[in-house]
């Protein structure tokens, strides 16, 4: 690398030299936590820079996640950083021939700064994560890759995390490997939402893992709408020869807050729970929580009330359905309906 | 004041990493510039040390190993300087696919902590050389989420500290303080666990980390425990160690066209006068029994008893609850 460096702008660069200490007016002034950002990305940015000698700025910008301008600026700073006359750690020296940029001096910061713990964690959780993924097409890669980052980050990645996804993982290679295709597919799915079981040809876009559960994001022909189909609830799916084409509405899902988002416009279900049904407010999503006694009086709101009823039904000794009138009517209606079943020998 | 605080940051780092000797606070002021001032005046000279004291502090928040120590045994006053060993990120080769990987790992944290931190990961590979392609996919990708709790805790069982912290089981009315000696934290079926020394049940314990109550608070020196040797995580919380084994045989009858999600488990299905008989494979009887209950009268259980009892004693158990909640008892109108 040291041989590659181009000498020839030096001169100019420290021809200018007296006026570095003006070469800033204007940048944005900084607080504390920014200037500590700010000394990160810039430690960072001569190590990367002297590993790509003559890059374009408007290429390091985008891969560094910065704007151009903002790299720039960073690059003009840098450039009155340094010690003159100090022994060997001297001036950063650079040279930008118009869009294109090369460190001819380091004065002394060749490496990037070690990882932090936070860096490690973030990294070496998220390379786990993947590596457990089933149906993930190059687990190999991914585990060299994470022995490589554990052994660089030294201490500071022996946190102890393991991580377990279990799922069926014939039906998901069989499942990507029809995504990778890049082909529309027929699938049998059970909705649990309506309780139903229906055909329809979807076009796929990404596979995900949520909360240890796989779906597959997909255009659906037949809603006209993109949809996350839960894997474990494919019946049956069939590669068809027609490629892949979600159109341009396909917007995928923001799933960082979980798969199902209640909307406001959703019907608002009362329950009272005894303490033995409490869980059920941790797996799902609940409005409101009130303490009455010793029972919980929850709110939730729900996409299908026959979903509910299905649901409060089989929740069964201690849940108690509050309102809407509607559901309670139901429940009622079903339960005696089921029980009178019972009161005669066959049918 | 033209130099601005990065500026003299960095010259502060430059420094301290080209010098072998440590180097005291006044060497370093005559050196790094922005540092200038008069030792001889109290009030100049306290303004300095206040203003290396807070670059210190940033230096080290930013990660920088900063050592500190005396030039040689005559010198009384501290010197610094910083090991480029101890600074430099190792050497680190990445194959194209294992940079792929780590490039698709950096983008799956949806906890904004932690996904600046995996970019900023991520960025310092990239300054080594390393090159990602920001386009690569792996097929399926998995969204990656953590509960508050998990950096304090990570971090604690890293440094073998103890914690405290509340937690709320919901069977529980209020929560309760628990010390834990944190041996890992386990990601199991999509939910983290921190597993442990319980200090107060003086026995192993996991927490669901999404039940712990605002603050995970270290306590005591590092190294305070040592975890068992080759202890396993995740066997001290998946006590489920796959789908039981569906021995049992139930006989349902289903109305046509009904009950769509207890016939996806059917393993035979024979048209009948009133409905469809299914046999319907199970593990748990009253687990069976719940769903069953849940279709109402689309579904009637024929046996064996051990389910028809226990739908028809949920059944009753709900008909007589919401026929107290339809019909509440009537207080007589009283005239006053």
């Amino acid at each position: 690398m040291t041989g590659s460096r181009p000498r020839r702008s030096r001169r100019r660069w420290r021809h200018d030299r007296a006026f570095r200490g003006h070469a800033r007016r204007g940048s944005a002034v900084t607080g504390p936590r920014q200037s500590v950002d700010r000394l990160g990305r810039l430690l960072n940015l001569v190590p990367y820079l002297l590993a790509r000698p003559g890059i374009l700025v408007a290429e390091a910008a985008a891969d560094l996640e910065v704007s151009e301008r903002q790299l720039r600026e960073d690059l003009e700073l840098l450039w009155v950083c340094g010690l003159p006359g100090y022994g060997p750690g001297d001036l950063i020296d650079m040279a930008l021939d118009g869009d294109r940029v090369t460190i001819s001096h380091d004065a002394g910061i060749d490496r990037p700064l070690r990882l932090t713990p936070d860096e490690a964690l973030a990294l070496v959780v998220a390379l786990r994560m993947l590596a457990e993924t089933p149906g993930i097409g190059t687990r190999d890669a991914i585990e060299r890759a994470l022995a490589k980052i554990e052994n660089a980050a030294g201490d500071v990645a022996d946190t102890p995390i393991a991580v377990r996804l279990p799922a069926d993982d014939e039906r998901l290679d069989r499942l990507r490997s029809a995504v990778e295709a890049g082909h529309a597919l027929h699938l049998t799915y059970y909705t649990a939402a309506r309780d139903e079981t229906t055909e329809r040809v979807v076009d796929p876009m990404r596979m995900l893992m949520v909360g240890g559960k796989a779906y597959l994001e997909a255009w659906c022909r037949r809603a006209e709408a993109t949809r996350l189909f839960r894997v474990d609830r494919i019946d049956a799916l069939t590669e068809l020869d027609e490629p892949s084409a979600p159109p341009v509405e396909a917007v995928p899902h923001d799933v960082s807050a979980g798969v199902f988002r209640p909307t406001p416009d959703l019907q608002l279900v009362t329950l009272r729970v005894g303490r033995s049904s409490r869980w059920i407010t941790e797996y799902y999503p609940v409005e409101d929580v009130r303490r009455d006694g010793d029972e919980w009086v929850v709110t939730m709101r729900v996409t299908d009330l026959g979903w509910a009823q299905r649901l409060l039904l089989g929740l069964g000794r201690d849940v108690t359905v509050l309102g809407p009138p509607e559901l309670l009517a139901r429940i009622r209606v079903q339960a005696t309906a089921a029980l009178d079943q019972y009161s005669t020998p066959s049918r | 004041m033209s130099r601005t605080r990065t500026e003299r940051l960095v010259n502060l780092v430059i420094c301290l990493l080209s010098t072998r000797r440590f180097l005291t606070a006044a060497q370093i002021a005559a050196t790094v510039p922005g540092y200038e001032h008069d030792p001889e005046d109290p009030r100049d000279h306290e303004a300095f040390q206040r203003k290396f004291e807070r670059d210190k502090a940033e230096l080290r928040e930013l990660g920088v190993p900063l050592e500190t120590g005396t030039a040689s045994v005559f010198d009384q006053e501290p010197g610094y300087r910083i090991a480029h060993r101890e600074y430099a990120l190792p050497d680190i080769i990445l194959e194209p696919d294992e940079a792929a990987a780590v490039g698709i790992a950096a983008r799956l944290w949806q906890h904004a902590g932690l996904a600046a931190a995996a970019s900023s990961g991520l960025a310092k590979l990239r300054a080594a050389g390393v090159e990602v392609d920001p386009q690569a996919t792996l097929g399926v990708e998995p969204v990656v989420t953590v509960d508050p709790a998990f950096a304090p805790l990570t971090n604690a069982a890293r440094d073998r500290r103890a914690v405290t912290f509340s937690y709320r089981v919901p069977e529980v009315d209020d929560p309760s303080t628990r010390r834990l000696e944190p041996w890992g934290v386990v990601c199991w079926q999509g939910r983290w666990y921190v597993v442990g020394h319980d200090r107060d049940r003086d026995a192993t314990r996991c927490f669901r980390l999404s039940r712990i109550v605002g603050n995970v608070r270290a306590v005591g020196r590092p190294g305070a425990f040592t975890p068992p040797e080759s202890v396993d995580l995740i066997s001290h919380v998946a006590r489920w160690s796959g789908p039981a084994a569906r021995t049992g045989r139930a006989t349902v009858t289903v109305k046509p066209g009904r009950a769509a999600g207890l016939r996806r488990w059917a393993t035979e299905t024979v048209p009948g006068p009133d409905g469809d008989r299914l046999t319907i494979p199970y593990a748990d009887a009253d687990g069976l029994a719940d769903h069953i209950v849940g279709y109402g009268a689309d579904v009637r259980a024929e046996g064996p008893p051990e389910v028809r009892e226990a739908v028809i004693q949920r059944l009753k158990e709900v008909v007589a609850r919401h026929d107290r909640i339809a019909s509440p008892p009537v207080a007589p109108a009283v005239a006053s």
